[in-house]
């Protein structure tokens, strides 16, 4: 069992709460917030978890029963944060766009980063549609790619709001550093229908003559398979499309696309269902800190 | 005499949808000269679905859009060059290079009910020094009160003029005044009114908001934009002429670029077919009709069937993958109905 805890009592640190219970090499030490009257606490207090809202200061005080911490804060606070602790020798899982470490998608490229003291998680997006991408490139060239991701309004806090830029371009840039395509592109939309929307992403990846489509459905199914090993609300809308072109994308010609619709939706932990941005952002968060917790055992995760 | 209003005309943006954002450096210069000659004050440039437009999901430019605003800008004499940005596609280097080739009005579109992702945009555009005008688009989907607040959050971050966006082309003269009057009335910066034709009524509200002094009107020549088009602007000069509206822009200039610059583009533009209606009525944002037209072909399933059936989701504006999404979900029903026969 790996030490950890988790700093920030919003929605993202209460949901990744639930989820850190549920894990077996996992314990879960304390949930950490500032303000001692936040939902999250009283649940954490309920559930017989130890909470502190003492923030980063508790943590400075336990250091030593803590090998993992998981911050659910924002950027600017995780920014001031990771030094110390790195200077703690806790490894930080950072939910927050402040783009420390390196970018880690599970099933992608987690093995690489299982020693890094920070690795980030990029956005709901990045992790909603990296995967797919990544698939598409193991078996085939991919000059462009590029996603859409809408999510419900009412789960778009006032962070992703005021920071949808930051979503952007963090996106764009990890299909192309993770997903492997020469050219990235994240379109994020809003919609504000009430019942709420599921989270919704299409991938959209394009391709030069001579691939083989047999060889990419294939892939991108079993990437789908992997992803819903940790996300189980994650699911193919149907098979994977080719559309003929051509295609004059800024990675150059291309004559077919191959269209892959997602939707995804939470285990509704402490979140609605229908928030699956944020769901596969902790899910995402808990199989990254079982990995290094077990790299950093000696384990195999 | 001054101008009763500011026409816009978006024929080079908005118009981009119409020809599949093929739009050439020369076609600018020459819509622009002509515009600028007729007494156009502000003219937008860009891909249809705003900066950063240019993808799969919108459809690739042929002439990337900053080629096509330093052009425009190098052309005209007198008018200005608007940009429109949609927070989400385009992002703020888009807005940062589009100053930097001098164009001067920053148009930041949301839904009509997300106006706080436009305030990191509104601020830096007026930290460029641009003119900063709020988009709400789909303005038919909520309420004039719930519009008015969402314009205050864009008047709260800057803005200089905040417009009622008729997207779907769904609203009638009533819905138009209703949001134009309580805008006015509770609004310290501009309003400003972008209508579609998809009902035929985009020059009657124009003239309707006209009537309750609004600020600022967008137009196209031949009403060429997405869906059955904008409120053409010729026609617009011509009815406020008639109306008695002071516009400040010579008729006969309008009609010679509309005519012998636009027309060609597209012959059949102003015609409201089965589609174009169909967008109007189940108040659907108007650039998704050729894509769905598209869809429809590929997958073998009526284009008005793809229109309802979005317009009962309630998509907004930028969900264009839902096209692909709802053409094979019919096609897969189709498939199973025929099955069971």
């Amino acid at each position: 069992m790996t030490a950890c805890a988790i700093l920030g009592s919003g929605n993202i640190g209460t949901d990744l709460m639930y989820k850190v219970l549920r894990s077996g090499e996992l314990d879960l030490r304390a949930l950490i917030g500032i303000d001692p009257d936040s939902e999250g606490l009283d649940r954490a207090r309920k559930l017989g978890v130890a909470v502190s809202s003492q923030g980063l200061q508790w943590l400075i005080d336990n250091a030593d029963q803590v090998d993992l911490l998981f911050d659910a804060t924002s950027a600017g606070v995780h920014r001031s944060h990771a030094p110390t602790y790195e200077r703690l020798g806790i490894v930080a899982i950072d939910l927050t766009p402040a783009k420390i470490g390196p970018p880690v998608v599970p099933g992608v490229n987690l093995r690489d980063h299982v020693h890094a003291p920070n690795v980030n998680l990029i956005t709901c997006g990045g992790q909603a549609t990296t995967p797919v991408v990544a698939a598409v490139s193991r078996v085939a060239r991919v000059p462009y790619a590029e996603i859409v991701s809408t999510v419900a309004s009412d789960s778009a806090g006032p962070g992703t709001r005021a920071n949808i830029d930051e979503f952007t371009r963090t996106t764009s840039a990890c299909l192309e550093e993770v997903g492997g395509a020469g050219i990235g592109k994240a379109i994020m939309i809003l919609n504000p229908s009430d019942p709420p929307i599921m989270m919704r992403n299409t991938v959209y990846c394009g391709l030069k003559a001579g691939f083989d489509s047999v060889q990419i459905t294939e892939s991108i199914m079993k990437t789908v398979e992997e992803v819903r090993a940790y996300v189980p609300g994650y699911r193919l809308k149907g098979r994977p499309l080719f559309e003929e072109g051509p295609f004059a994308t800024p990675g150059g010609i291309v004559d077919t696309r191959v269209v892959v619709l997602l939707e995804v939706s939470g285990a509704a932990d402490f979140l609605p269902e229908y928030a699956g941005n944020l769901d596969i952002m902790t899910a995402a968060a808990v199989r990254v800190g079982e990995a290094i917790g077990a790299a950093r055992e000696g384990r195999k995760s | 005499m001054t101008a009763a209003f500011r026409l816009t005309d978006s024929t080079l943006r908005d118009g981009s949808h119409a020809i599949s954002h093929q739009f050439t450096v020369e076609q600018v210069r020459a819509v622009v000269r002509g515009l600028d000659r007729a007494g156009v004050r502000v003219i937008e440039v860009a891909h249809g679905d705003g900066l950063g437009g240019s993808s799969f999901n919108y459809g690739f430019s042929q002439v990337d859009e900053m080629e096509l605003v330093r052009a425009a800008v190098d052309e005209s004499e007198n008018a200005r060059i608007a940009v429109l940005l949609l927070p989400g596609i385009g992002i703020k280097d888009d807005l940062v290079r589009a100053a930097d080739v001098g164009a001067s009005v920053a148009r930041i579109a949301t839904h009509s009910t997300e106006a706080d992702i436009s305030n990191q945009h509104i601020v830096l555009a007026k930290d460029l020094g641009m003119e900063a005008v709020g988009f709400l688009m789909l303005s038919h989907m909520v309420s004039p009160t719930a519009l008015l607040e969402q314009a205050k959050r864009m008047e709260s971050y800057g803005a200089d003029a905040v417009y009622v966006v008729d997207s779907a082309g769904a609203m009638t003269e009533r819905d138009t005044m209703e949001r134009i009057s309580v805008l006015k009335s509770g609004l310290e910066c501009g309003v400003g009114l972008h209508a579609h034709n998809n009902l035929s009524l985009a020059v009657a509200n124009s003239l309707a908001a006209i009537g309750e002094g609004i600020d600022q009107v967008d137009g196209c020549l031949i009403g060429l934009g997405a869906g059955a088009g904008n409120c053409p602007s010729e026609i617009l000069v011509a009815a406020c002429d008639r109306a008695g509206y002071e516009t400040g822009i010579g008729l006969t200039e309008l009609l010679d670029v509309a005519t012998d610059v636009v027309r060609p583009l597209s012959p059949h533009q102003g015609v409201i077919d089965r589609d174009g209606l169909m967008l109007g009525y189940a108040g659907v944002y108007g650039s998704f009709l050729l894509h769905a037209k598209r869809a429809a072909e590929v997958y073998g399933v009526a284009c008005d069937d793809i229109l309802l059936e979005l317009g009962s989701r309630r998509v907004v504006g930028g969900q264009e993958d839902m096209i692909i999404d709802v053409a094979l979900e019919l096609s897969n029903e189709r498939g199973a109905r025929d099955a069971n026969n």
